[in-house]
């Protein structure tokens, strides 16, 4: 059984139909990259996976359970974590409040503030700074600290690398790397083709709210992802779809 | 000379009890940005479910608050959850016209059930009303307006580090912030707004109680009380705990003030000073500011 299954899945702003009847099914462990251009759809259903934005149609099964219509806070509970595009931290709060925050949903396992602070040393000295007051790369690095910190089965990354300085991404990832290789499962939303096809076992690409290529790592080349990414030659993308 | 150093330190002490009162609906506007104006009304139920305790059951109204306090917490749940949640949703205005509504409602609910009589817990706590500490021949302390004060202390000092040391408390500081995403790492916002409630719910009830106790109450007692607290709460900068301390004392010292330099003069006196820090604050805040700048460079 597979750990995400998402089938039809119609996602709205008011009359904007955002995600238009995707179907994506994510293997445990496996690490998959969502690409696209500018609304696409993929921030908006990381968010309907999260539960942050409830669908309009279809349905997302997460580990047998349905999900479809569970909230939010409820979903963090059962494993799901959105680290969210803007990192939107409590700015008024300190890193450790930050942290110790995430462990509302009362999920046990491995991450704890200990951990979360080996795999991210450069938050060791700013630990009682207040959020708001750090480097772009310190508050994407706590961002996904306090997504870890609900010890989720999947981890959804919306755009980790928006606003960062080129070292700060390549640090960022560095960190991730522990995670992809340790088994978590990743979905990720990056615009970095390149990186993109570097980090994840598995490339989706979406283009006006469907997905419109989809390949593993090696089977696909760029020049596919950059076709179908732009709506170029749509009908050779949807080989793989 | 010692007239008006005793008026300063009764002003002061009377900051205490207007502390009390206002810190519920600082509390409240700070997490969830809801001007709650049934508040006032919501003090005199308390004040009246203590005095009918006491008056029908003999209970000291200290020991009736044990009963009233967690009564009230529920009542802040279940306001939260059935009208203030869902006025909320229609928008910034809303929220007020529901509460004022509500305060309407209870005033006339406790107008027909308990009538146009004035009631006091005066009578119910001995000697505790009217005893006091001289400190100097012209300085008495009441023994009341003391342990309100430091009740004001103890809730203020109580809920500050309520919101810093523990979880709910920093659930509902990061609710504040922001009640999208607190969801996301697997908060409940509607619970945490419901417990803020409460919470704001169980100060409304000590407030009642000091209400009850120093003074006289009716069905309509809410409404001035409402503008204390709002007063102290705008004068402190709303949404600020200690601020609320520091508002109801200002406006504590004015009334008395007020009241030595004329007859009249204890309530006029307390508006002009909410009026002229209103008015200051959205003058001042650009000055404020450079002078905070100042300081900081010279410090």
């Amino acid at each position: 059984m597979s750990l995400l299954e998402i089938k039809k899945l119609d996602v709205r702003h008011g009359l904007l139909q955002a995600v238009r009847g995707v179907d994506l099914t994510v293997e445990k462990g496996e690490t998959v990259a969502l690409v696209g251009a500018n609304g696409a759809g993929k921030t908006t259903l990381l968010r309907a996976i999260a539960g942050a934005h409830l669908p309009a149609g279809g349905s997302v099964h997460f580990d047998g359970v349905d999900i479809t219509h569970i909230p939010a806070h409820s979903r963090v509970g059962l494993g799901v974590a959105l680290v969210p595009e803007g990192r939107r931290l409590f700015s008024q709060m300190t890193v450790e409040e930050n942290l110790i925050l995430a462990r509302s949903a009362g999920r046990k396992g491995p991450w704890t503030i200990d951990r979360v602070f080996e795999a991210f040393p450069n938050l060791v000295p700013r630990r009682k700074a207040k959020a708001g007051n750090l480097s772009g790369g310190e508050q994407q690095a706590t961002a996904i600290g306090r997504a870890l910190m609900t010890n989720p089965e999947i981890l959804l990354l919306d755009e980790v690398s928006l606003g960062l300085s080129p070292l700060a991404v390549d640090r960022v990832y560095a960190s991730l790397d522990t995670l992809i290789h340790g088994g978590t499962t990743i979905i990720l939303v990056e615009q970095d083709l390149r990186r993109a096809m570097r980090v994840a076992d598995r490339i989706v690409c979406m283009l006006e709210g469907k997905i419109v290529l989809e390949g593993k790592r090696g089977e696909i080349t760029r020049e596919q992802v950059s076709e179908a990414y732009f709506g170029l030659g749509s009908a050779k993308g949807r080989v793989h779809a | 000379m010692m007239i008006w150093v005793n008026q300063i330190v009764q002003g002061i002490l009377l900051g205490g009890y207007y502390a009390v009162i206002a810190c519920g609906l600082s509390f409240m506007f700070s997490v969830m940005r809801m001007i709650n104006l049934a508040h006032g009304s919501l003090a005199i139920v308390a004040a009246f479910a203590l005095f009918v305790l006491a008056d029908q059951y003999g209970l000291n109204p200290f020991t009736a608050l044990i009963l009233v306090l967690p009564a009230m917490a529920a009542l802040g749940w279940v306001l939260q959850r059935t009208i203030l949640e869902r006025s909320q949703r229609g928008g910034l205005l809303v929220p007020i016209l529901s509460t004022f509504g509500l305060s309407i409602v209870v005033d006339n609910l406790l107008f027909e059930q308990f009538g146009a009589d004035t009631r006091s817990l005066a009578p119910f706590i001995d000697e505790l009303s009217y005893d006091s500490w001289s400190i100097t021949d012209d300085i008495y302390i009441g023994k009341l307006a003391a342990l309100t004060f430091v009740t004001a202390i103890i809730i203020l000092g109580g809920l500050q580090l309520f919101l810093t040391r523990t979880q709910l408390g920093r659930a509902i500081r990061a609710t504040a912030e922001d009640p999208d995403t607190v969801g996301l790492i697997g908060i409940n916002a509607k619970r945490v707004n419901a417990a803020a409630a409460a919470i704001a719910l169980v100060t409304v009830g000590i407030a009642g109680a000091f209400l009850g106790m120093r003074a006289t109450f009716d069905a309509y007692a809410g409404g001035p009380q409402l503008i204390f607290a709002f007063e102290a709460a705008v004068i402190g900068g709303a949404g600020s705990l200690w601020g609320t301390l520091i508002g109801g004392i200002v406006l504590g010292v004015a009334q008395s003030v007020g009241a030595q330099i004329s007859p009249q003069g204890f309530l006029i006196t307390g508006h002009a000073v909410f009026l002229a820090v209103l008015f200051g604050r959205l003058h001042l805040d650009t000055i404020g500011t450079t002078f905070r700048k100042t300081v900081r460079r010279s410090a």
